[in-house]
């Protein structure tokens, strides 16, 4: 399994039956194929839609599309509707869960992914309503790039919200941030503690119910 | 009643240069892209472009960047036009980045007559710099001010000849909000009908908001 699928695994037992569930462009938009079984989440796209799946070969609509542009489809029981209620929906507490890629996530919980500044300023899109407002943040990104940590004691990137996220999975570890830090509470398969901390840039805190990360709900 | 239907060459030489223009889509789907194209055409130059993203280069708006007809733009991403980043860092085009729940309330404020928009959206960030913060119960909100325009150039599924539009699926997306919020309204719909044609309750924007009316095709 590769890392990005094992990420989308676990991230997927985190959405329960009846969630309004919105995924980033990239990783996070694969999480959508790992929804456990009897679970049925309706998934939002924030150009307009609730009840987004994918694309028909050969049905494709040009008016139906992802917030990257790409065709979707709807299923039954669908709604689409402006930017407006599309981020009431988003920024009103309505989304239970929103599932982000980031750049850093600090000691504190908060969110780096919308810009590297001199380098990448993509702009923010929907990024900041989405952790401003979703009940749930969770954050799925690869531990470390080019060995350098992603997680780390103070983002030097510009935050995204000041909000503490809920949940970070990432191709090592599941790691929840708390009051007291970031707890480490389950390493990936075949990957142990100490190669979790080499590969962090702080502290983190052992929970005592560490467990191995299941991928199977 | 006048007869809002016009062709395309008519509506774009309504638009002066140096025009603020609302322009809906969201990458390019659900955007007035004739529109876009006879904008082009016409060499309408020194814009301020109001939009959720500047689409790709080859798409919709994105053209608008790549001719360097555009002086500002107020949008929430630009990451899938390398141009606009290119002609941002070179200083040639001024770029107000807006997270994207914010420029839709901000439009739909200049669209209905209010003062600005309190929200929690970006407190703390580099979006607060410049901006008045005001506290309710406890929570921080950042003012947010009202978005209008000169014109806003909207993409309809459907038009009848008063105006009332109808909008398919995603191709909804900042439409609506903008079709309010602009001096002069210009409507590119795909299917132009009758009056009558379309249900009351299936209408999303009521004809009054709309000025102009061109067809999406070449008729």
């Amino acid at each position: 399994m590769d890392e990005k699928t094992l990420i989308a695994k676990r991230v997927a037992l985190e959405l329960m039956d009846g969630d309004l569930v919105n995924l980033g462009i990239g990783l996070p938009t694969l999480v959508a194929r790992y929804v456990p079984a009897g679970r049925h989440v309706f998934f939002q796209s924030e150009n307009g839609i609730i009840g987004m799946s994918g694309p028909i070969t050969g049905a494709e609509n040009h008016d139906l599309t992802d917030a990257g542009g790409s065709p979707i489809s709807a299923l039954p029981g669908a709604a689409s509707f402006d930017s407006a209620l599309s981020f009431g929906l988003i920024r009103g507490g309505h989304l239970d869960v929103t599932v982000l890629g980031g750049l850093q996530v600090d000691r504190e919980g908060r969110l780096a992914n919308w810009m590297v500044p001199g380098k990448m300023v993509p702009g923010m899109g929907g990024a900041m309503d989405l952790v401003t407002g979703a009940r749930r943040v969770i954050v799925a990104m690869q531990h470390s790039a080019k060995g350098e940590a992603k997680i780390v004691e103070r983002c030097a990137l510009p935050l995204t919200s000041v909000r503490r996220v809920d949940l970070v999975v990432t191709d090592l570890a599941v790691i929840e941030p708390t009051d007291a830090g970031l707890v480490l509470k389950e390493t990936a398969p075949g990957v142990t503690v100490e190669q979790v901390l080499a590969n962090t840039g702080c502290e983190l805190i052992i929970a005592p119910d560490l467990r191995s990360m299941p991928l199977e709900g | 009643m006048k007869n809002k239907l016009i062709s395309l060459e008519d509506a774009v030489a309504r638009i002066p240069d140096g025009s603020s223009l609302l322009i809906g889509g969201f990458m390019a789907v659900g955007g007035p892209n004739r529109l876009v194209d006879e904008l082009i055409r016409q060499g309408k130059r020194d814009l301020t472009i109001i939009a959720n993203d500047t689409a790709r280069p080859n798409n919709g708006l994105g053209k608008l960047v790549v001719e360097k007809l555009v002086r500002r733009v107020v949008t929430s991403h630009i990451g899938l036009n390398p141009e606009t980043q290119k002609q941002m860092i070179a200083g040639a085009i001024e770029v107000e980045l807006v997270p994207q729940g914010t420029l839709a309330e901000r439009i739909r404020a200049g669209g209905v007559g209010l003062g600005g928009v309190l929200t929690p959206t970006g407190v703390g960030t580099t979006v607060e710099e410049g901006k008045r913060t005001v506290e309710i119960d406890g929570a921080t909100y950042l003012l947010e001010m009202p978005i209008k325009a000169d014109f806003a150039l909207v993409a309809a599924k459907q038009a009848d000849l008063y105006g009332n539009l109808t909008y398919a699926l995603t191709a909804r997306n900042f439409n609506p909000l903008m079709a309010m919020a602009a001096a002069t309204v210009i409507a590119e719909a795909e299917d132009i009908l009758p009056v009558g044609c379309i249900p009351p309750d299936a209408v999303m924007t009521p004809s009054v908001l709309v000025d102009y009316i061109v067809a999406a095709t070449p008729r």
